[in-house]
């Protein structure tokens, strides 16, 4: 069923609340959208799917009246409109939880809600309506507090309530549940339906498929800019609907049998920091051991230590634990910097591409010399090897199916997925002993993360440890052994994958430590499995 | 103590002109745009006021004078900065620069002229009451005007909408343009009154301060105006003291000299600087406090993405 003849079904009875005709929109260089069309209906939760680049942004950005079609046109319950500005998106009933929170962090809860407001002329009776709203969908914030001090569900609650403050007719969420433990997007969705029921029609985007077939009542799929077809998710499954979005069959990752698992060769423990960042999280006795051979994944809400973790281990933070707490290899590393810990064979695949990961204004060869100089002995007497600096990033381009124009691209000119791919190809082509990627797929394209996962399960298969720390739990289920969770800088005890289960592993990224694998004497003994050898 | 009177009228004298500027300035930043320009923009506004009441003999004329031709300065930053994305460092550099020699330009028809100082408020029988009088009640309008605008920022940015927003635009210019604020205009309209106050800091050392127009007269108070913000992490309390307390460090010299203690003039005029960078290592030990009140979108240019 395509989303056409849906919507010719529904013809005849009441217009629908937005309907998108035919809408087109250039960038310099880029058809961002090419002739979309579809309806949603009041009540109606209605799923946009699509890869990154597929338009999806665009499209809301367009509705919302930050940017202006180029052509088509938008019919709000029936009448053409124009929107000229999110103003008048507001005005007419439009709320937009944005995907990347539009918050102040040093304003109160009440101040950022305020801003979004087309009318507030009295503080004290805004004060009381979002106190209303709180309560009637059981949203609880503090007015008052500094956003800055709220975890990241309760920032989106701020947005939640902003939207709901309005009133709004049709309320679209961008990728709402990148952020929130399993438990939190139940809430979300609660509230989701009903706000349906009250007759709110609500556009949901996300790539996250299974979370689609549980909410959502019909789909339209984007790709490349123009709407490819229509499904209704709670009929599909959600390899049915990934394909659908990259128009080719998905493989999943190969995780190979029977693994064997060799020595330790990266050991933490009981390393606590105090993070110097205002908004940091102290780490608490965190312990780990990772094995040849072995892909452990650290889960976790963001923000929960995982950035101060990968810092500590990548030796980007300073500090003063003591030196054995870190091992890489059997060699006690704590007090070495970066470089000094690249020597021993580490490699490290920062969360952020751009100016952590990459230098974005420096060419591919250029930043595939800055962490394979050594290794891959692209330097000589202080100067750079023009010759095998290029061939080691042409080869990278290669192994790895890196769209560019070339290794004399700049780094910032790839898409999100494509550096991602050029980066992790950059660490495991210098064969690493062990390596820490965080966040490995944030923001990539499925076709392009199925590569990095089979890259990662093949590197491991090799014998390097591979610690993949990452907020998407579906991944680590795809790709990891075990699994540890981090919650407010602490660490749970490892678990092999196959004895845990997603509810498990929410529970105690909420920071449930008291079900921290105590919770019954079976689970301990499979943690002692997990820890020796995979049982 | 018959010292105190006009040991009091100069440290008042000396700390307008910084607190006009620097008033000014606060707006700008808080909005994320940081402006170098001050200092230039100042000199203009002097020679601009100078000129025009030299020539029309009105001061409210050389005064309007001032503050359209420090608007027109900051206009021309705002152009570069905000609308071309030039480096706003540089770019406020390059305007200090140039309104050091475009005021010795134009001023140099008019040096060695003389006018009248602006008038002090002169209300019968208050301001001859001994001390009081002529501290409170005989100063000109500019000095007044120059409270009044800081208190009136305090107002604006603690209570009003417009301040909120102005305060949104500069903590994040991407989630203030995600929710439909207009970042560029709202950044043009501070910077302009940035402008507008450092041309009347300006015109006030023209006119009342030493009625007369020399080459770099502003003698580096536009810099003092802009340590002072900093120094005062962008709070207007803290702003009119700090202004009162470089006035007094300023003028100290003078007066300790004249009672017979050598200090050396250059350690003197040290000294503001001085305070500003211990108070920058103070606040820049404790990141808290710097956070919750500067800018966090300072000096960086805002390209909507798409």
């Amino acid at each position: 069923m395509t989303g056409d003849a849906g919507a010719e079904a529904m013809k005849g009875a009441a217009p629908a609340q937005l309907e998108v005709r035919g809408v087109t929109k250039a960038f310099p260089g880029c058809l961002a959208n090419d002739d979309i069309s579809f309806r949603i209906e009041p009540g109606e939760i209605h799923a946009l799917l699509g890869e990154n680049g597929a338009g999806k942004s665009t499209l809301v950005k367009i509705i919302y009246g930050v940017l202006q079609a180029d052509q088509g046109e938008l019919l709000w319950e029936g009448k053409p409109v124009t929107i000229h500005s999110p103003h008048d998106a507001r005005e007419m009933g439009v709320g937009l939880v944005f995907q990347h929170f539009s918050l102040f962090e040093t304003m109160t809860v009440l101040e950022n809600i305020a801003l979004a407001m087309n009318d507030v002329r009295d503080m004290a009776v805004l004060r009381q309506k979002v106190i209303e709203v709180e309560k009637t969908y059981g949203l609880p914030l503090d007015p008052d507090r500094h956003v800055y001090t709220l975890s990241v569900g309760e920032r989106q609650r701020i947005e939640i309530v902003r939207c709901l403050l309005q009133n709004p007719k049709l309320l679209i969420l961008d990728e709402p549940t990148s952020v929130l433990t399993p438990q939190e997007v139940e809430k979300l969705f609660e509230t989701l339906r009903r706000l349906a029921d009250e007759g709110c029609a609500i556009l949901y985007i996300s790539h996250k498929l299974h979370e689609v077939k549980a909410l959502c009542q019909r789909a339209t799929v984007l790709r490349g800019g123009k709407v490819v077809g229509g499904c209704d998710p709670r009929e599909e499954t959600a390899k049915s609907m990934a394909e659908m979005m990259i128009g080719q069959k998905l493989t999943a990752p190969d995780r190979g049998k029977d693994r064997e698992f060799g020595d330790v060769r990266l050991e933490v423990s009981d390393l606590s920091l105090i993070s110097d960042e205002q908004f940091g999280t102290h780490l608490k006795n965190i312990s780990l051991k990772v094995r040849g051979g072995e892909i452990m994944g650290v889960a976790g809400v963001a923000g929960n230590g995982q950035n101060e973790l990968f810092q500590a281990l990548a030796g980007e933070t300073e500090h003063e634990a003591a030196p054995d707490s870190i091992k890489i290899d059997g060699t006690s590393v704590a007090h070495f910097g970066p470089r000094r810990r690249r020597r021993l064979g580490a490699a490290f695949v920062p969360e952020e591409r751009n100016g952590h990961g990459a230098v974005p204004d420096m060419s591919l060869s250029e930043n595939g010399f800055l962490t394979a100089f050594r290794r891959m002995a692209l330097a000589a007497r202080g100067l750079i090897r023009e010759v095998p600096t290029r061939s080691f990033a042409d080869n990278i381009i290669k192994t790895f199916d890196v769209r560019t124009t070339g290794s004399g691209a700049e780094a910032g000119s790839l898409s999100g997925g494509n550096l991602q791919k050029f980066i992790v190809g950059r660490e495991i082509l210098q064969d690493p002993g062990v390596l820490v990627i965080s966040q490995p797929t944030w923001g990539v394209d499925a076709g392009a993360a199925s590569a990095i996962h089979q890259a990662l399960l093949d590197l491991a298969a090799k014998g390097t440890a591979v610690l993949v720390i990452s907020q998407d739990l579906d991944e680590i289920f795809a790709i990891c052994d075990s699994v540890v969770v981090m919650s407010e800088g602490k660490m749970s005890k490892p678990r092999p994958m196959a004895d845990v289960s997603i509810e498990e592993i929410g529970l105690l990224m909420g920071g449930l430590h008291d079900l921290d694998g105590n919770a019954t004497p079976a689970n301990d003994t499979a943690l002692e499995g997990g820890r020796v050898g995979q049982a | 103590m018959e010292w105190l009177v006009p040991f009091t009228l100069t440290v008042i004298t000396a700390s307008t002109p910084l607190l006009l500027a620097a008033s000014g300035e606060l707006i700008t930043e808080k909005s994320g745009v940081l402006n170098l320009g001050v200092e230039g923009m100042m000199l203009v506004g002097a020679i601009a006021g100078f000129a025009v009441t030299a020539s029309s003999g009105s001061a409210i004329l050389g005064i309007a004078a001032a503050v359209i031709a420090g608007v027109l300065m900051s206009l021309i930053f705002a152009f570069l900065t905000l609308t071309l994305m030039a480096n706003q460092v540089a770019t406020g550099l390059a305007l200090t620069i140039f309104g050091i020699g475009f005021s010795a330009l134009v001023g140099s028809k008019f040096v060695g002229f003389a006018i009248e100082p602006l008038p002090g408020l002169s209300i019968p029988g208050i301001s001859a009451i001994p001390i009081i009088g002529p501290i409170l009640f005989g100063q000109d309008f500019l000095v007044y005007l120059s409270i009044a605008v800081v208190i009136g920022v305090g107002w604006f940015l603690a209570k009003s909408r417009a301040g909120l927003v102005l305060k949104a635009v500069g903590d994040s210019h991407h989630s203030a343009h995600a929710i439909g604020y207009s970042v560029i205009k709202i950044r043009y309209l501070a910077t302009m009154f940035g402008g507008a106050m450092a041309g009347l800091g300006g015109a006030y050392l023209s006119l009342s301060y030493t009625p007369m127009w020399a080459e770099n007269m502003t003698a580096g108070r536009g810099w003092i105006a802009l340590a002072l913000v900093v120094f005062a992490t962008w709070r207007p309390g803290r702003l009119l003291a700090g202004a009162y307390m470089f006035g007094l460090i300023s003028v100290m010299q003078l007066h300790a000299q004249g009672a017979g203690i050598h200090v050396p003039s250059q350690f003197m005029s040290m000294l503001p600087y001085l305070a500003t960078i211990i108070v920058l290592v103070i606040i820049s030990s404790d990141r808290a406090k710097i956070r919750l009140n500067a800018p966090a979108c300072i000096g960086q240019a805002f390209r909507p993405a798409h």
